[in-house]
């Protein structure tokens, strides 16, 4: 069937099956890499996008429920990845593989849409869903936070509109960093 | 479709920078992601090695010469050769160098071995630049070379004042030979600039942009997607299989029987499906009716194994692997004994981005493009069951998304390619979630049956495990040997350690800190047993056996793991808080991949069982540098974040031969939820050699995650996964 919809700001008409699921209408059709396939059944969230705003599986979503719809994926959320959720997850260094992050920043960006300033509650509720085989999740979550106050302190910052700036290259990141001590007494063989 | 910057053939690509004197070839090939190929119009750039290009107006681009699995050697290789070539890391460009063994050495991500590894040599391959660079001023000015000194870019004579940017010096150095890097000057450590300093992830605005990164992403024009549907119960074989209905299916172009070679290593039998779009090929097999042979490992089960291991703990064991004192008669003569049964289940990897490769058979050529930990022998395997040579099979090295040991293994590499050889187009294989999850080569499971005793100190005298594992023919399955030296072997004057074999039809391997993973469990969960009958503080107790001021059999240095326990009991207020019943504090410690991790859990477990975990405190000594503190945070928080993944809820069953879990719903990856509140990482120094942080953070996690459990409790844990345990209190 045809089936049109609006992908990160451009109109497109793909002829598939209604039951095709938009994440394979995106990667193999559309050429839209960014939203991952993980598990294909909703339980990861590496596939997350932004359909109509809001943070959705696209691997359990068919084609045919998306007509007229807009969809927003990892590619289209801000200029030149400067939304505050992506330049505060470059900054913290969250990621290890990177391959669930596309997804994660997708649904930190759709709670922050909603919820600009999120307690962990909220952050727990939004992103358990989305999982980190490389257990990035303390960082994300310092992230998410980090985001929220650049919002809170840039103009336009509401999470689509950022500014787009370049990216401090601040020796210091945010993150808890180790400390290192000498060799203790004796410490050597 | 996006597009490789031009054709295929990596072979068109290379030896356009066999340039200069001293030059050396750089081969990059194709460049499928849009990365930028090193100039073809390379006549003044200075290529000193295959790691470093430098163009005349100081543009530095660093080969990346390992496999990136997530745990940042892209990032840190590349500042080790920045540092001792001495440029900004500001100003240098990553490159993902591909698979050359003729070229790059030990090119592999395994065993925590890149920076015991290479922590030398790509610091020799920067310093062979820098001299140079040094060279090429001085020859210039016609000064000394010990006269001039370089600065991040920049050659200066203090004498008189001159001074040269490294671009400017290209042309010149390009014509010079490059020194032995062996005897190559080195900075002095009290110089680095850029190794010990915190450097982001060089793939960072690529990954937080959803760029093509991965193999997954990774497409040539004309391409067709593969399915491969292999029998449920491992190594079995295509009977009959009925293929019209798939063949008349949307989108599928091919469809056929693969015999395989009877390896699951390399090629099981099964069928191929080949279509326009995955999603099509992958429908398609939901039409495939196929009669399976089963093979040998229908017999076999999780439960099985277990009624096996029972059995054969009341036998005499199949091998002593080693005997210290006299077991038995100190046995009889403790002040305290304690007897315990520990077990751990199968697990599967699990790295978020599923198997994938992509084959082009043209030509008499095999081009591959693999997120492979392993391309050495990814190549060997598919030449091998392909028939044809090494040198016709090529491999491109794309960033995988996980690794943790899945990635050594190349199976779906050789699937990959005997299907792109059927269909003569280039192919993507891609498996679901649930072939990742029925045909990995599993972490094995394992049955410890420990007795063990304290003197009338309160000293650990004696301790015997009867490990009763998988193998046959006096040999172990992959993965699941143990040694008579690891410790507390050599630091208990009566000691056995034996073991019982059972034969093993599930493929088995290495994953993330092999074997390690399980052993930190039931070594330090019955070391704290020991403590506890011993009526000693458990810390104080485990620094009591390390009490030995010497190296123990297999490398194990007491002194350093005194070290870490020390101080992670000082940063965790060790013994200096009350807690609350329900609320406990637990301590592990383990040595493996040359590093020495000790690591204290803070937990509350409610009445009726539920588990959070809240603090962890982590310190480790992997030697006399962390290169990248900013990364090597993040991977031994993600160490101890898997090691509660595995502890929590993981487990594979195994039911007539096949794996009954298929995907995340009923094989549990932590959540954010269920991580812990902090974990706080410290890294002592001391004056050894640079080892590797990818494992060794892992194994403590577990037994003091259930350490804390029983101290919260007095539930001791043993056996996992903790979702099948009882932890309830009254």
């Amino acid at each position: 069937m045809m089936v049109t919809f609006q992908v990160n700001g451009r109109t497109e008409t793909v002829d598939v099956s209604p039951d095709m699921p938009l994440l394979w209408v995106l990667r193999d059709v559309l050429d839209i890499k960014g939203p991952k396939f993980g598990c294909g059944i909703s339980q990861c969230g590496a596939c997350t996008v932004h359909v109509d705003g809001r943070a959705r599986r696209s691997c359990t979503t068919r084609i045919e429920a998306v007509e007229g719809a807009e969809i927003t994926t990892i590619e289209g959320l801000s200029p030149g990845g400067s939304h505050p959720v992506q330049r505060a997850w470059e900054e913290l260094d969250v990621a290890q593989c990177g391959y669930c992050q596309a997804g994660q920043i997708m649904a930190a960006s759709a709670l922050l849409a909603e919820t600009p300033q999120p307690t962990d509650e909220d952050i727990d509720f939004a992103m358990d869903r989305n999982l980190c085989r490389c257990g990035t999740y303390l960082r994300i979550r310092a992230a998410i936070h980090e985001a929220a106050s650049m919002m809170a302190t840039e103009p336009q910052g509401n999470g689509n509109g950022a500014p787009a700036t370049e990216i401090p290259t601040a020796e210091t990141p945010a993150t808890a960093l180790p400390t290192v001590e000498a060799p203790a007494e004796g410490g050597e063989r | 479709m996006s597009t490789p910057t031009t054709g295929m053939s990596r072979r068109n690509f290379l030896k356009v920078s066999s340039i200069a004197g001293g030059g050396f070839l750089l081969s990059i090939g194709v460049d499928p992601l849009g990365k930028g190929l090193f100039a073809a119009d390379a006549a003044v750039d200075f290529i000193p090695n295959h790691f470093i290009r430098l163009t005349p107006d100081g543009l530095v681009t660093i080969m990346a010469q390992n496999p990136e699995i997530g745990q940042g050697v892209k990032t840190m290789l590349p500042m080790l050769i920045a540092e001792e070539f001495d440029v900004a890391w500001e100003d240098v460009t990553v490159e993902q160098a591909p698979h050359d063994p003729e070229k790059y050495s030990r090119q592999f991500a395994g065993g925590s071995n890149a920076t015991p590894t290479h922590y030398m040599p790509m610091r020799r391959a920067g310093a062979v630049g820098r001299h140079l660079m040094k060279q090429a001023a001085a020859q210039e000015w016609g000064v000394d070379m010990s006269e001039v000194e370089t600065d991040a870019g920049v050659v200066r004579h203090a004498a008189s004042g001159r001074t040269a940017t490294y671009g400017e010096l290209a042309e010149t150095a390009a014509g010079l030979t490059a020194p032995d890097p062996e005897t190559v000057e080195l900075k002095d450590p009290s110089e680095f600039r850029i190794i010990g300093t915190d450097r982001r992830n060089v793939d960072n605005r690529k990954i937080v942009t959803g760029q093509p990164l991965f193999g997954i992403d990774f497409t040539l024009p004309d391409m067709l997607y593969a399915v491969y549907e292999k029998c449920p119960s491992f190594n079995g074989t295509v009977a009959s299989a009925d293929l019209d209905a798939v063949l008349a299916a949307p989108g599928v172009r091919h469809a056929f029987v693969v015999d395989g070679v009877g390896n699951t290593s390399t090629l099981v039998g099964g069928v191929a499906i080949v279509a326009d779009t995955w999603w099509q090929a992958n429908e398609a097999r939901k039409l495939l009716e196929v009669e399976w042979d089963e093979g040998p490992a229908a017999e076999q089960s999780t439960a099985g194994f277990a009624r096996r291991a029972a059995e054969l703990s009341m036998q005499p064991p199949e091998e002593v692997l080693r005997e210290d004192g006299d077991v038995d008669a100190a046995l009889a003569g403790a002040a305290a004994t304690v007897e315990a049964a520990y077990d751990y289940p199968f697990i599967s990897h699990a790295q978020l981005e599923p198997e994938n490769c992509t084959a082009w058979w043209h030509d008499g050529r095999m081009e591959m493009w693999a997120p492979t930990q392993t391309p050495d022998s990814g190549r060997r395997d598919v030449a091998e069951v392909l028939g044809i040579d090494e040198s016709q099979v090529s491999i491109d090295l794309i960033r995988c998304g996980g690794g943790f040991g899945r990635r050594l293994y190349n199976e779906w590499m050789v699937e990959a390619a005997w299907i792109a050889r059927e269909v003569g187009v280039p192919v993507k294989l891609l498996w679901t979630r649930e072939d990742d999850m029925r045909y990995d080569r599993y972490r094995p499971g394992g049955f410890h049956y420990f007795r063990g005793g304290v003197d009338e100190e309160g000293r650990l005298s004696v301790w015997e495990d009867h490990f009763v594992s998988y193998g046959e023919n006096g040999r172990f399955a992959s993965s699941a040997s143990m040694s008579g030296n690891l410790y507390p072997a050599s630091f208990i004057p009566n000691f056995r350690l034996a073991t019982s074999r059972m034969p093993l039809h599930v493929p088995t391997g290495a994953l993330r800190a092999p074997s390690s993973n399980a052993f930190g469990f039931v070594l330090e969960g019955f070391i704290d047993e020991l403590a506890h009958a011993a009526g000693r503080d458990p810390v104080e107790f485990r620094l009591d056996l390390l009490d030995a001021p010497r190296v123990g059999d297999g490398g194990f240095d007491a002194a350093r793991m005194r070290g870490v326990l020390e101080s992670v009991a000082e940063r965790s207020g060790w013994g200096q808080r009350d807690l609350p019943r329900g609320t406990g504090r637990g301590v592990g410690c383990y040595y493996s991949h040359r590093g020495y991790f000790a690591e204290v859990v803070v937990v509350t477990v409610r009445q009726n069982g539920r588990l959070e975990i809240g603090d962890v405190w982590v310190v480790g000594d992997v030697g006399s540098q962390i290169i990248n503190p900013l990364n090597a945070v993040n991977s031994v928080q993600g160490g101890v974040i898997e090691a509660f993944s595995h502890a929590l809820g993981q487990e594979i069953t195994i039911e007539g031969g096949a794996v009954v879990e298929s995907n995340f719903d009923e094989y549990p990856l932590i959540r954010l939820t269920e991580a812990p509140k902090s974990i706080d990482v410290h890294f002592v120094l001391t004056d050894n050699p640079p080892t590797g942080l990818g494992e060794p953070s892992l194994p403590p996690a577990i037994p003091a995650l259930t350490n804390a459990i029983f101290d919260a409790t007095g539930n001791r844990v043993r056996s996992l996964p903790l979702s099948k345990q009882d932890l309830s209190w009254s």
